[in-house]
Parts: C-alpha cells; sequence; structure tokens
C-alpha cells in the first residue's frame, strides 16, 4: 500500500486541521508520485524509442484513432455548437456597440487560443482517459501487469507510451478540427443572423488577429494536455497497487486531478501569451 | 558460485508481492541442476506463488544471494534482459491480457523481443497454438475460453521465447482429469527434451498443493512449510517423510 492510499484510508477525523493537513499530504504525495511517472514515462519514451517498434507501432496507432480519429463525428457536432455559441453571443453585443469588424478577432482569441484546445482537452479526457483508468486499473487487479514483467516486457514501454503517444497527437490533431470547424460554422452562424461581413473580410480579420506563435503555442499546448491527461490517468490506473472495487474511484480521482492539471497548464499558457 | 547449476540459493528469503512486510521463506539454501525437475508442495495460501515469483525475478529476495545461471537475481537491467528471458513464467490461470486474443497472447513476446517477418510469426505462433490443442480458439477473447484454456496458452506463450527454466504456479489446480493428463504428459516431454525446444531438455518448477498427481513424473519434490523450503528429493523422499505437511500435501494422516 503507497503513503498516498494509507492517508486515504485513515478512519475520519471531525478536527479541521488534520483533516487540511492530511488533504495537503495527499495532494503533495499524488503530486510527487504523478510527476515521478511523468519522468519515467519521458525516460522509457527517450530510451527505448526504436525498441520493439513491431510491437509499440500498432497500439500508437490504435490510441491515435482511439483518441482522435473514432472522436470526429463528436467533434464535428460540437464545433458547430461552439461557432453557434460565440458568434450568437457576439453579434448580440457587438451589434448594441457596432463592432462587427472585430468578429474574426474574437473568434480567434476564444477558439483559437482559450476555449478550443480547452474543450477538446477535457472531452478527450471524459471519454478517453476515463477508459484508460478502468483498462488499466482492471489490468493491474488482475495481474496482467505481472504477466508482462515475466516476458520481459515493461509495463510503461508497452501501456503507457502508446496511450501518451495517441492522446498527444489526437487532442493536437482534434484541437485543430475543432478550431477550423467553429471557425466556419461561426461564419455560417453570422451570415445567418444577418451580420453584414463578407468572408473574405471575416478570414482576413482572423488571418490578421493571429501570428506565427499562436501555432507553436497551440501545438504546445494541445501535445501538452494531451501528455498531462495520459499520464494523470495511466498513473490512476497503473502505478498504484489497485483492487477491482477501487477502480471506479481511481476513475473519478484521475478526472478530476486530469481537469486541474491542463487548467493548471491553460492557465500558464495565458501567461506566456501575455509575456510575448 | 557455480555456473553449472541452472539455480542456486544461499539463505534467500522472499517476501510477499502483496506486502512487503511478509516473508513466506526464510533461509533457502538450494540447488537446481539444468534439466531437473521438481515439484514444490506447499498447502493453499502458503505463499507458494510468491515464492515462485521470486524465483522468476518479479520480485527481490529480502535478503541471501540468488543465483539464475551464473548471474545475480533479479535481473532488471536492460542490458542483462536475454539473460531474464531464459526463464518462462506460466501464471495460474494464465493470466493472458484480457485485450487481445489468444493467438496475439502467444504472438506478444515474439513481436516484442524478436524482429519476425509477419510468415515467421504466423508459423510460430501457430506450431505453438497445434502444441496446445487451442487452434480453434486462436481468434477469441481470453474471457470467451474456459479457465483451463487460459492457462494452456499462458503455456504457450511462456514456452515462445524458449527459455531454458519454465516455472509453473499450481498448473493443475482446477482441472479436470483430461486437461491434468495432458499438463503431466506435455511436461513430461518438455522435461526430456521437446522438439519446440530442439530437443533440449527444460529445468522445470512447479508449484503444487497436493503431491500425487505428480508421481511418475516429477524427479525432484521440496516441500514449502511454515517459512521453510524442506528438500525431499525423488519420490520416495516424499513418501518417507514424516513431516505433517508433507502428508497433508500427500492427503494422508500425519503419523502419530
Amino acid at each position: 500500500m503507497t503513503d498516498t492510499q494509507l492517508l486515504r484510508r485513515l478512519p475520519h477525523t471531525r478536527s479541521f486541521t488534520q483533516v487540511l493537513g492530511r488533504g495537503l499530504l495527499v495532494f503533495l504525495l499524488t503530486v510527487q508520485g504523478v510527476s515521478a511517472f511523468a519522468l519515467i514515462t519521458l525516460g522509457v519514451m527517450l530510451t527505448k524509442f526504436r525498441v520493439a517498434r513491431q510491437a509499440i507501432a500498432p497500439l500508437v496507432r490504435q490510441q491515435i484513432a482511439r483518441a482522435g480519429v473514432q472522436l470526429l463525428p463528436m467533434f464535428a457536432f460540437i464545433s458547430i455548437v461552439l461557432g453557434l455559441l460565440v458568434i450568437g453571443q457576439s453579434v448580440a453585443l457587438q451589434n448594441r456597440i457596432g463592432a462587427v469588424e472585430f468578429l474574426g478577432n474574437i473568434m480567434a482569441v476564444v477558439i483559437v487560443r482559450e476555449l478550443g484546445p480547452l474543450l477538446a482537452a477535457l472531452l478527450v479526457l471524459a471519454r478517453v482517459g476515463t477508459a484508460i483508468v478502468v483498462e488499466l486499473g482492471t489490468a493491474r487487479a488482475m495481474g496482467e501487469i505481472e504477466s508482462l514483467e515475466a516476458l520481459g516486457i515493461d509495463p510503461v514501454h508497452y501501456l503507457v507510451v502508446p496511450r501518451v503517444i495517441g492522446m498527444a497527437l489526437g487532442i493536437f490533431s482534434l484541437t485543430v478540427y475543432l478550431i477550423i470547424g467553429s471557425l466556419v460554422s461561426g461564419y455560417v452562424w453570422a451570415f445567418i443572423q444577418g451580420v453584414p461581413l463578407l468572408p473574405g473580410d471575416y478570414f482576413n480579420q482572423l488571418a490578421g488577429a493571429l501570428n506565427y506563435m499562436d501555432f507553436i503555442l497551440l501545438a504546445l499546448k494541445t501535445c501538452g494536455f494531451g501528455f498531462i491527461i495520459a499520464i494523470v490517468t495511466c498513473y490512476h490506473g497503473l502505478a498504484q497497487p489497485i483492487r477491482v472495487e477501487e477502480v471506479s474511484r481511481a476513475t473519478v480521482r484521475a478526472v478530476a486531478q486530469g481537469t486541474i492539471a491542463c487548467i493548471l497548464l491553460d492557465a500558464l499558457f495565458i501567461v506566456i501569451y501575455l509575456a510575448i | 558460485m557455480n555456473t553449472a547449476t541452472a539455480i542456486e540459493m544461499c539463505n534467500v528469503a522472499a517476501g510477499s508481492s502483496k506486502d512487503a512486510n511478509i516473508v513466506v521463506a526464510e533461509q533457502v539454501n538450494w540447488k537446481i541442476l539444468p534439466g531437473e525437475y521438481w515439484v514444490i508442495g506447499a498447502p493453499q495460501h502458503s505463499g507458494k506463488s510468491d515464492f515462485l515469483m521470486m524465483i522468476g525475478g518479479l520480485t527481490a529476495p529480502r535478503e541471501g544471494d540468488y543465483i539464475f545461471l551464473g548471474v545475480q537475481m533479479p535481473v532488471f537491467d536492460e542490458t542483462l534482459l536475454a539473460h531474464r528471458l531464459k526463464l518462462g513464467f506460466v501464471f495460474d490461470g494464465g493470466q493472458l491480457l484480457s485485450g487481445l486474443s489468444v493467438a496475439e497472447n502467444i504472438a506478444l513476446p515474439l513481436r516484442y523481443h524478436r524482429e519476425l517477418s509477419p510468415d515467421e510469426l504466423d508459423a510460430r505462433v501457430t506450431e505453438l497454438l497445434e502444441l496446445t490443442d487451442l487452434m480453434a480458439m486462436a481468434n477469441l477473447a481470453p474471457g470467451r475460453i474456459g479457465r483451463a484454456w487460459q492457462q494452456r496458452a499462458g503455456l504457450a506463450r511462456a514456452l515462445a521465447l524458449q527459455p531454458e527454466v519454465l516455472l509453473l504456479d499450481s498448473p493443475l489446480t482446477g482441472l479436470d482429469a483430461r486437461h491434468a493428463n495432458w499438463w503431466l504428459g506435455f511436461l513430461d516431454q518438455l522435461s526430456r527434451g521437446h522438439r519446440w525446444l530442439d530437443g533440449r531438455p527444460m529445468t522445470i518448477i512447479i508449484t503444487a498443493d497436493d503431491f500425487r498427481p505428480w508421481q511418475g513424473h516429477a524427479r525432484q519434490f521440496a516441500c514449502l512449510s511454515e517459512k521453510r523450503l524442506t528438500v525431499l528429493g525423488d519420490w520416495s523422499g516424499v513418501e518417507k517423510s514424516r513431516d505433517a505437511a508433507v502428508r497433508e500435501l500427500l492427503n494422508v494422516e500425519a503419523a502419530p
């Protein structure tokens, strides 16, 4: 049993300071555990980059399909709705102040820099991240990890690395599709609402509002989201001894921590945007 | 230490894989020569699986020296991976990966450790499926076949890399007579030298909670009881033993 699990199983206390102290200890131990797991995974990714490609490459493709291709229909729907939400609110406001020429700028800031990447990450966390915790937690509880070790197969290399790569590329690709879909649907909704804006002007506004750093930071941010989600979910499913009945609780914890970690990374990127 | 031995243990203590504070065996002094066929008898929940996992290098000995084919165990160093793969491990129930089919489970070690062409891979997996009578179940998920067949798939997977030493955790537990006879016959072939191993006799170590089925098959016996490993020798040693644990494993009353 790990220290974190031990702390969670301690009897309940009514003392506020004890509750606070215990919570803080659990938080610090979790940060330590997840960080160590992330470093181990990075180490394995680098040292075993060319090892067993025949076995790992199909797993990476499978994870890209799972965290990317298979989610495309849902993201197509979300992109249409997102365009409507942002444009609907913006048009109502801008009509009052007569500033429709900023429609493209608003879409660039809201969709490209903020909402698109974060929404894509949280949707993938909900759809794929939860499944990862359940399948790895169950595999661990059923002794499948020992099977891999007995076969001389590093479980981090076989189970975690493909998920990290798949999740990072999946979220990056889905964000790009989500942004494109939202920008296009945004214009369609604006057109339906009678906004006097030509397509060329709208896309000129978008192009004017974006620069090359936006694309670089978008790629880094989305890959970062994918890395964090894969690490947090794999950590909760794999890195700790777990019983089958504990898998659901581990899933809830992973989703909560994954969400917080993504929002913190997003906040870091806001600081970077403001600094450059 | 003698490198001619397959396994040599000196004052080894083994802990539980689930709780590091629990000792399941201590002061184990044991030597296994290549080609020997051992059965370690132990009552249920006595830690025989944990002891076998320590032999398999999945856990480290709590104390003492454990030498496997001349190298100190456990081997976690990647540079010694080829040495570690000389050990094959068959878990109780097979412990197949649930996300892969039976054939994919068997192919996994070959895919991971050997750079084989698809045709070579198919040929080897097919041969293993035929050896273990699993051809009809090759494409099924482990959850769709019986426990006895899962155990056989676990054996095929462990044999895929042609190890020198094979460890089996309670292979006959829960099997009917037909399956049990198949296992006994197949392990005899492996011990004598099977064509899959190019005729090389395999060193076999098995845990069991009943000695009787192994009479006439295994050649060496030991008993793990109250954290002590007692080497009994051949079957006559088992029969002569007055130890209560050994008598229990023979399902006879202990001598008064």
